[in-house]
């Protein structure tokens, strides 16, 4: 059993994520937490609904209710990049060249590093966004589908079409594939170079989390009893081939995953606050944390995978670490 | 941090343009009751609303993929109510006004088939407010305004000082010819007492017809009016409603004798399948053959929900009772197969 350094805070944990060797965790009631030579805080907005960590991993970004994008660098420092009156900021992304994109309503936006922004009207609200690896362009997930934008051109979007709602969006890693998480408890696939589709269902509940494994040949995601691992490698991604199920357990749910940075395992958080570890390989699991008071909500792997952070609905949030 | 312990109740307000949905609101809001609202608004109207948490969001219908027209939820509701519960130290309830146009079936809907949702809130009741002096040109023009009162559990013929008793009268049975078991007020500015809006459990199967202990016996000649009947005693003039406005909902109230269990349950089953898009609300009282419980059931469009409520008392005639408000029922058909799940 690895040793854990409890970091016990008050209140959902939205966001866990290292920058450089320290780790940050980003809070509902808008303070961001990191231990950095000891227990620091700042309070970042009255509400946060989102954060992530920019591509270089030198700053989280974060969005709140109070209308606002901020940027909080590793040691601390905080900036408004934009503010939109009133409206909730549902989702933010992090793009290549210090770019993001961020939700409001029905409009997702681009900000350029040099404050430069570039907007987006979808027909129904953004509810999630991710970059493609290559390129400035960002996919929007959407009622019926992902619309796919290229900023700082005047290209025509490219409309995904599917039949549903649409609540979040990633690439694949080589950029060949964008997934979609559906509200009605499943997963769907465009491959893009022909658009074919592909429906991962069969989850009792909503994904609410993805994650790539190292090398992007596997996809992680929650939703069910295991983590459900689906197959990326072949030609026609996970196409007529079944998932992988990690950690199976009988009486709770699986609300996060993250891959590990090097290795094709997988952390495993569960609605009890449990963590496991699951290689893809033989299927060898390793208890990471016995449980805890509310749902795993956070987690990310330290840049050298022998640390996991992780953060809770309940705010008993910490440190794996795997090295002891 | 206050962790949820019990779900967080949502009154739904919905209502007309003009029709003071936002004068209760402020009115909910104000008052002396200790409690902490948070408030989700399509969109900041003129009048100003007077609280700490309000969250503007763009009604949006999602249909779910699974072929069924009617199994429509909020997406935003769903979004909304999600971020506000990973604060819920914040608010002791929520309340949600709609736009004059909206359709309440999606809102109801969002509390039950969304598991997220469902699992942190329960929805307490759907008031509507109706303007008395505009109501019978609404109820020309628009299906909204129709289907708004049949939604409701509450209903609030606010405006009363702008009409005289007789259209009073009048009005009070066009709503219900439309919507038989809803509790209807009238109110000047909207002002009515907050316990008749708040905190009503219309959705708890154990407390839902216990606000309304004479379910369905209003129509019923064999009623009297006591002292625990929750509605309006002062104009039972019965079935006139037709006169001043033609309807396009429906209710259709059925009563039997006791019923077999292995008959009724693939009956509602059927029913609702086969009627659901066009069953705006449901509810019954049922007696089961050798069952000592009352069964309740109530449902909106295919959703259907039933419990045991409570021991029939030994005074009380065991009798099953169910009424569907509706539009293009087949009320023959209806009744014949309901009678037809009789011991």
């Amino acid at each position: 059993m690895p040793t854990i350094a409890p970091l016990d805070l008050d209140g959902h944990c939205i966001t866990a994520v290292f920058l450089g060797d320290v780790p940050f965790f980003a809070l509902a009631d808008g303070t961001v937490h990191w231990l950095d030579h000891g227990h620091k805080s700042a309070e970042i907005h009255d509400g946060l609904l989102c954060a992530t960590p920019e591509q270089t991993g030198a700053a989280l970004l974060t969005g709140g209710e109070d209308g606002k994008i901020s940027r909080l660098t590793a040691d601390g420092n905080t900036e408004t990049l934009a503010e939109t009156p009133v409206k909730w900021i549902n989702c933010i992304a992090a793009g290549p060249q210090g770019a993001l994109g961020f939700a409001t309503g029905r409009s997702a936006n681009v900000r350029m590093a040099d404050g430069t922004l570039a907007e987006f009207q979808e027909q129904r609200t953004v509810e999630g966004l991710a970059f493609a690896p290559k390129g400035m362009r960002i996919a929007a997930a959407r009622y019926n589908g992902v619309s796919l934008h290229w900023a700082g051109t005047d290209a025509p979007p490219i409309d995904l079409e599917w039949k549903g709602a649409h609540t979040d969006v990633v690439f694949s890693p080589d950029g060949n594939y964008v997934v979609s998480c559906m509200q009605e408890n499943a997963l769907h696939s465009w491959r893009l170079k022909d658009s074919k589709h592909m429906r991962m269902s069969g989850y009792p509940a909503k994904v609410k989390s993805t994650s790539w494994s190292a090398r992007g040949k596997w996809l992680a995601s929650s939703g069910a009893p295991a983590a459900i691992v689906w197959p990326f490698a072949g030609k026609d991604g996970p196409m007529g081939k079944a998932p992988l199920e990690l950690g199976t357990r009988g009486d709770t749910m699986v609300t996060r995953v993250a891959c590990h940075p090097a290795d094709d395992v997988v952390a495993i958080g569960y609605a009890d606050g449990m963590i496991m570890a699951a290689r893809f390989s033989d299927q060898k699991e390793g208890l990471l944390r016995r449980g805890g008071k509310g749902a795993v909500s956070a987690m990310a792997w330290s840049k050298k995978g022998i640390q996991l952070a992780f953060g809770t609905e309940s705010g008993d949030c910490g440190i794996v670490d795997l090295s002891a | 941090m206050s962790e949820t312990a019990s779900p967080i109740p949502v009154t739904v307000l919905t209502g007309y343009l003009g029709s003071g949905k936002t004068t209760l609101l402020n009115r909910i809001l104000s008052e002396d009751h200790g409690k902490r609202y948070a408030v989700i608004v399509n969109e900041f109207g003129e009048i100003g609303i007077d609280n700490d948490l309000i969250v503007e969001s763009d009604e949006e219908i999602y249909e779910m993929n699974n072929g069924c027209v009617c199994c429509t939820v909020r997406g935003d509701l769903i979004r909304v109510v999600e971020g506000l519960m990973r604060r819920p130290g914040r608010f002791d309830a929520i309340v949600v006004e709609t736009t004059g146009l909206a359709d309440p079936a999606p809102v109801a809907q969002t509390f039950f088939m969304d598991d997220d949702v469902r699992e942190k809130t329960r929805l307490d009741a759907v008031v509507a407010l109706v303007d008395a002096k505009h109501l019978p040109l609404r109820l020309d023009d628009c299906r909204e305004a129709e289907d708004q009162i049949a939604f409701a559990d509450v209903v609030l013929l606010n405006k009363t000082d702008l009409v005289d008793e007789n259209e009073l009268i009048g009005l009070e049975q066009t709503i219900r010819a439309i919507n038989p078991s809803a509790r209807i007020h009238r109110t000047e500015r909207a002002g009515v007492e907050l316990a008749s809006v708040l905190d009503r459990g219309a959705f708890d199967l154990q407390r839902a017809l216990d606000n309304d202990p004479q379910f369905l016996d209003h129509d019923h000649p064999d009623h009297a009016c006591g002292p625990g009947c929750d509605h309006d005693h002062d104009h039972h003039h019965h079935s006139h409603a037709a006169d001043i406005h033609d309807t396009t909902v429906q209710s259709i109230s059925l009563r039997s004798g006791p019923l077999k269990p292995d008959r009724f349950f693939p009956w509602i089953q059927k029913t609702t399948q086969i009627d659901g898009p066009n069953i705006l609300r449901l509810k019954g009282i049922i007696a089961f053959d050798d069952d000592d419980e009352r069964y309740v059931v109530q449902g909106i469009h295919m959703i259907v929900e039933g419990d045991h409520q409570r021991q029939w008392k030994p005074d009380e005639k065991r009798e099953s009772r169910i009424v569907f408000v509706g539009r293009d029922l087949d009320a023959e058909k209806l009744k014949r197969t309901f009678e037809a799940c009789q011991a």
